[in-house]
């Protein structure tokens, strides 16, 4: 994929926004008791899993993710930046990979890597090793081999 | 009541994506590019989630429960089995192809990139697809994970 622009190193921001991250994980387990993995939370909110007590706050938990950027521009004064690769198909191929691959393996980076490893789990730490180094592979393979 | 704490947990979420740079695809695929353009940051993401939700939720196991509902409900699976790594390496190579894993997806939506707009309902599709291929596998081989 053409898109090696040079991206600036922001440890702060970046440590900051992954402290928000937590606190919600760690919102989501004192209000419901449940893990913070956004393939489940999303998978819930569709109607994927039985609906029972946990469809209703899922829902709200997606309309809160779609909210944030708005929420960031009230602060902030403008809308997040961002570069999206722009070769469409790969990015719909992308896409139904990611979908299918969170659904066959349990959980993505918020649910294995954020709350797993959180929970010292060692088939959670097996799942983010796994999928850390194929998408290292994946991005160099795109980069520097073809 | 619980729509509406999901949804101010989704948000905290969804800001904390946004202000990390997690949101944006050029920022994951320079953390994953390691041998060329590399940007180091979403390791200070990951630190500073996974420390926070470690931390917190020994805070918050103390209770006997959780504020909304009757019970803690953690996952119970142990095995590291032929779902949990396949999964997870289809899902490696499709955040190394596109940039987004769920959150950050769903999050850059209302944003409207064009490869935005394309990947989140792909993505939705392919979560209902690997939902249907993971029941098959788990009724064929014993109880579910």
């Amino acid at each position: 994929m053409e898109l090696d622009t040079v991206t600036a190193f922001t440890p702060v921001a970046s440590l900051a926004g992954g402290i928000l991250i937590g606190l919600s994980a760690v919102m989501v387990m004192a209000i419901f008791g449940r893990i913070a993995g956004i393939s489940g939370i999303t998978r819930g909110a569709l109607g994927a899993i039985t609906g029972g007590p946990d469809a209703r706050w899922r829902i709200g938990f997606v309309v809160g993710l779609l909210a944030a950027p708005f929420a960031y521009a009230l602060w902030a004064g403008d809308l997040p930046a961002q570069t999206v690769p722009g070769n469409l198909p790969a990015m719909a191929a992308a896409g139904l990979i990611v979908g299918t691959g969170t659904a066959i393996g349990s959980g993505c980076t918020s649910g294995h890597g954020v709350c797993g490893l959180a929970r010292l789990s060692p088939r959670s730490l097996a799942a983010v090793a796994t999928f850390m180094g194929t998408a290292i592979v994946t991005v160099f393979v795109l980069r520097h081999l073809i | 009541m619980n729509p509406i704490l999901g949804l101010l947990s989704g948000l905290v979420f969804g800001l904390g994506l946004v202000v990390s740079g997690m949101a944006d695809p050029a920022k994951v695929l320079n953390f994953l590019d390691l041998f060329g353009t590399w940007d180091p940051s979403l390791a200070f993401v990951m630190a500073g989630a996974t420390v926070t939700a470690h931390v917190g939720y020994r805070l918050v196991w103390r209770r006997a429960a959780p504020l909304r509902m009757p019970e803690f409900d953690l996952p119970s699976a142990r095995a590291i089995d032929a779902p949990l790594l396949t999964g997870a390496a289809l899902f490696g190579l499709g955040w190394g192809i596109g940039g987004f894993c769920p959150g950050p997806a769903l999050t850059a939506l209302p944003l409207a990139a064009p490869g935005t707009l394309v990947f989140v309902p792909a993505m939705l599709a392919g979560l209902w697809m690997g939902g249907r291929a993971k029941s098959a596998m788990t009724h064929r081989k014993g109880p579910a994970t």
